[in-house]
């Protein structure tokens, strides 16, 4: 892609570099002589560790996107947000119960939202950040667990919000109640575990461990696949 | 977005696909995959490999790139460091924040221990916060761990250390549960039921999943419980040596703060290095699925300690990179998408191995059809394969990809192409370490006091290891590192903390005229490159 491609020039923190065209940020800053420390951790869209803030030219609006998995464009003007200071509750999740009330003590300033989008249209995922704030001050712990699903807690939502809502952190509470209180535990599992624990499974175990290479072989190709 | 000419390519992958709906290609015998393998693999490629010349492994052939670092003098000035003044004094020095890790951490907590976790980059920027699959448990009724254990070892090419796996397989549902109690959002049906699906190797359905964010949502879970118990973490400080004791115990480490460039001491009576795998030493030159930090630095400095290490000689390719587009080279393209029912095809529109054969077999397969038959898609790094993400949509319904595999849709949708409708081009990348450093059951190395688990270990998965095992392994042998160490910890009396162990390594490299360069990298260095 280096060799061919046509270059553009980017401005990283206010300095101009000149990079190929069609690469991402990320990749784009690599080039133009960075290292990363901070800013950068899975490199594919999973650990928001690479939020991004960038103008392009003509247009008034604040973009964002990740390093990671945006392009850049001639002419942009490029800062990153590694990290955002945020408001953090410790819980026993055993103790608490999946309710309204718990949310709320635990994020009072939930209840502040002003319905201004802005964290809906800046969440790097698509995601509809308002609406699961929304659903959390009406306690619908479910609807905030499913619509935050895809959160990967890079903090932009966070940076923006006029009410100092720390939304992913919200959404990650909403999630782990309702893993652990209202979808219910899967019995298969439970009684395999018992089963395992009453050594049900340990002789055949023991057999399968002393056996030889050509009678593991024998039995592997013979199985039978679901 | 594809080209007209991809797109003209399509054509023949949308005729052949319904004829193709109906077809199960043949699964290889025992023989074809032994040749198969030997033929195309890349740790069977000529020049791949050299044997170590210092260590305990000492004559044991590796790919260029470990070698190269087990031949490495230290990075810090190992004779000048002062080592009377402790920055950290705990019991248990836990050495990587991804999740085996943080597993070990909190189970060493729970055993009363006074542990720090020491991470590279942020804590939870790590392999398992991409896995996107799912993990491995038998606990349908139709299963046993005896089946798990049976695929597992099928699955490593029978070279797997059967004690670990017998570890792996038993304690898998009990660490679900532990997840599920944990509140991890697994997918499941509205009576609880583990929704599960088949892997490639497995014989039964039981890769449990939380939709592709599998491992985002373990990480993420343990993370905030790690936070809830009050967990001591200090990140950008990656490990750089270990310390010893003079009865040759480990005793702690050297942690190197990457913003300040300030090295800080800890003294610690158990240490586990949890700190993942290699990718980003671009094995073959090949581009990667890992996460930044993934540079075997646990390996390194676990070596010179004089830890052994097992099948580093066997490399873990992913059948199903990303060939196209451009940007994204090498990212994963989760196997799930073969579990939903996809078949990879070649530029004829046919089939050319069982989808779901195991990973190294589905790999070679592919390179086959690329360079020794010509059946491959040309893309500007190469070519590669089509991979009929529609048919997902064929046979599940509409909507299924967005719904399973919302990561997979975004990651193309980003670019312009949406493989509910299309399909996409695939390449093997360079994608797990299936070897590192030998552990027991107990996840002890040979080195006293030091444990190791996760994709920094090595034993459980033999020469190639079948999806949704390693998020399982980091689960089960973090859980038993982080135990037994704090309960190790109990009856540990150190000596005054060295780094002779080190001393005499770099000694043992001037004389064999090696260590010109220095080890761990901590980072890899892409400055005035295009990475892959
Ligand atoms: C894209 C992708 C998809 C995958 N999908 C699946 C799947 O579906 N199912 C499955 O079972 N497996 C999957 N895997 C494999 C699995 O995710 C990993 O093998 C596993 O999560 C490794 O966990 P770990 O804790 O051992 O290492 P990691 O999660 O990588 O954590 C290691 C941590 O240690 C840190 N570290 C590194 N060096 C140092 C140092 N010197 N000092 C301190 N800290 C350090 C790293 O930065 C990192 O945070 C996938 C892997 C990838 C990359
Ligand atoms: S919800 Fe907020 S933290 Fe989560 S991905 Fe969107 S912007 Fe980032
Ligand atoms: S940015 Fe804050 S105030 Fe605005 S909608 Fe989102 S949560 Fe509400
Ligand atoms: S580096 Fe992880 S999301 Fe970009």
């Amino acid at each position: 892609m280096t060799g061919e491609s046509t270059m553009v020039s980017i401005y990283i923190m206010g300095k101009q570099y000149e990079v190929p065209d069609g690469v991402t940020i990320m990749k784009a800053m690599e080039f133009a002589g960075y290292r990363f420390i901070r800013g950068c951790g899975c490199r594919g869209g999973f650990c928001g560790a690479c939020g991004t803030v960038y103008r392009t030219p003509g247009n008034f609006r604040l973009k964002v996107g990740l390093a990671c998995a945006t392009m850049v464009e001639a002419g942009m003007h490029l800062a990153q947000i590694p990290f955002y200071p945020a408001n953090r509750a410790a819980y026993d999740l055993q103790a608490l119960a999946p309710t309204l009330g718990t949310l709320r003590q635990h994020y009072p300033e939930m209840t502040r939202c002003l319905g201004c989008n802005q964290c809906t249209r800046i969440c790097p995922q698509g995601l509809p950040v308002m609406d699961y704030i929304a659903a959390a001050q009406c306690g619908d712990l479910e609807k905030t667990a499913h619509q935050s699903f895809d959160c990967i807690m890079c903090g932009l939502c966070a940076s923006r919000c006029p009410a100092e809502i720390v939304q992913y952190n919200v959404g990650i509470l909403a999630r782990r109640l309702f893993g652990r209180h209202i979808a219910p535990p899967a019995r298969h599992l439970a009684q395999r575990v018992q089963d395992i624990e009453a050594g049900k499974f340990d002789d055949e175990l023991e057999r399968l461990m002393r056996m030889g290479r050509e009678e593991l072989q024998k039995r592997y190709y013979a199985r039978d696949i679901e | 977005m594809y080209t007209p000419e991809m797109l003209g390519l399509v054509k023949t992958v949308e005729q052949s696909r319904e004829r193709r709906l109906k077809e199960t290609f043949p699964r290889l015998t025992a023989e074809e995959k032994t040749n198969i393998l030997r033929s195309y693999h890349p740790d069977y490629m000529e020049g791949s490999m050299r044997p170590v010349m210092v260590g305990p492994n000492a004559g044991d052939s590796m790919p260029h790139a470990h070698a190269d670092l087990l031949e490495s003098r230290s990075l810090a000035d190992v004779d000048g460091l002062p080592l009377d003044k402790v920055d950290y004094d705990v019991d248990v020095l836990v050495i990587g924040g991804g999740g085996a890790g943080t597993a070990a951490a909190l189970l060493a907590a729970e055993e009363g221990a006074g542990v720090l976790l020491a991470t590279k980059l942020r804590h939870g920027d790590a392999n398992t916060m991409m896995a996107e699959g799912g993990i491995q448990a038998a606990d349908k009724e139709n299963d046993s761990p005896a089946i798990h254990y049976l695929d597992a070892m099928g699955g490593g090419g029978f070279t797997n250390i059967p004690e670990l796996v017998r570890a792996l397989v038993a304690d898998a549902p009990r660490c679900i549960q532990w997840l599920e109690s944990l509140g991890c959002m697994f997918s499941k049906d509205p009576d609880g039921t583990m929704n599960s699906n088949h892997g490639g190797g497995t014989s039964r359905k039981r890769m449990h999943f939380a939709h592709d964010y599998t491992g985002a949502e373990i990480m993420r879970t343990l993370r905030d419980e790690a936070r809830n118990r009050g967990i001591r973490v200090v990140e950008f400080s990656p490990a750089v040596e270990l310390l010893t004791d003079e009865l040759g115990q480990c005793a702690g480490a050297v942690l190197y703060n990457l913003e300040t460039g300030q090295y800080l001491i800890v003294r610690a009576k158990t240490a586990v290095i949890a700190t993942g795998g290699s990718g980003r030493l671009h094995i073959n030159d090949s581009p990667t699925t890992n996460h930044y930090g993934a540079t075997a630095d646990g390996l390194v400095i676990a070596y010179r300690a004089g830890a052994r290490l097992v099948f580093l000689d066997a490399t873990q390719f992913h059948p199903t990179g990303v060939a196209f587009p451009e940007q994204i080279v090498g990212q994963l393209v989760t196997e799930k998408v073969r579990g939903l029912g996809a078949q990879l095809v070649n530029i004829d529109g046919e089939q050319f191995i069982y989808p779901l054969e195991t990973r190294d077999a589905v790999s070679s397969a592919i390179i086959r059809e690329c360079r020794e038959r010509r059946k491959g898609i040309g893309v500007p790094s190469g070519y590669g394969v089509w991979l009929d993400s529609p048919m997902i949509e064929t046979i599940h319904g509409k909507g299924t990809i967005e719904k399973e595999l919302p990561a997979m849709f975004r990651q193309y949708i980003r670019f312009g192409i949406n493989m509910a409708e299309l399909p996409i081009i695939v390449y093997p990348t360079l994608h797990y370490q299936n070897g590192g450093i030998l552990i027991n059951d107990k996840a002890e190395s040979g080195v006293p006091n030091l444990y190791v688990a996760g994709e920094a270990s090595g034993g459980v998965h033999g020469r190639n290891r079948l999806m949704g095992n390693s998020l399982l392994d980091i689960i089960v042998f973090g859980r038993r590192a982080g135990k037994n160490a704090a309960e190790k910890a109990k009856s540990v009396r150190l000596g005054s903390l060295t780094l002779e162990h080190t001393k005499r390594f770099n000694e043992e490299l001037r004389q064999l005229g090696l260590g010109r360069r220095v080890a761990p990298i901590l980072l890899p260095d892409y400055r005035g490159k295009i990475s892959g």
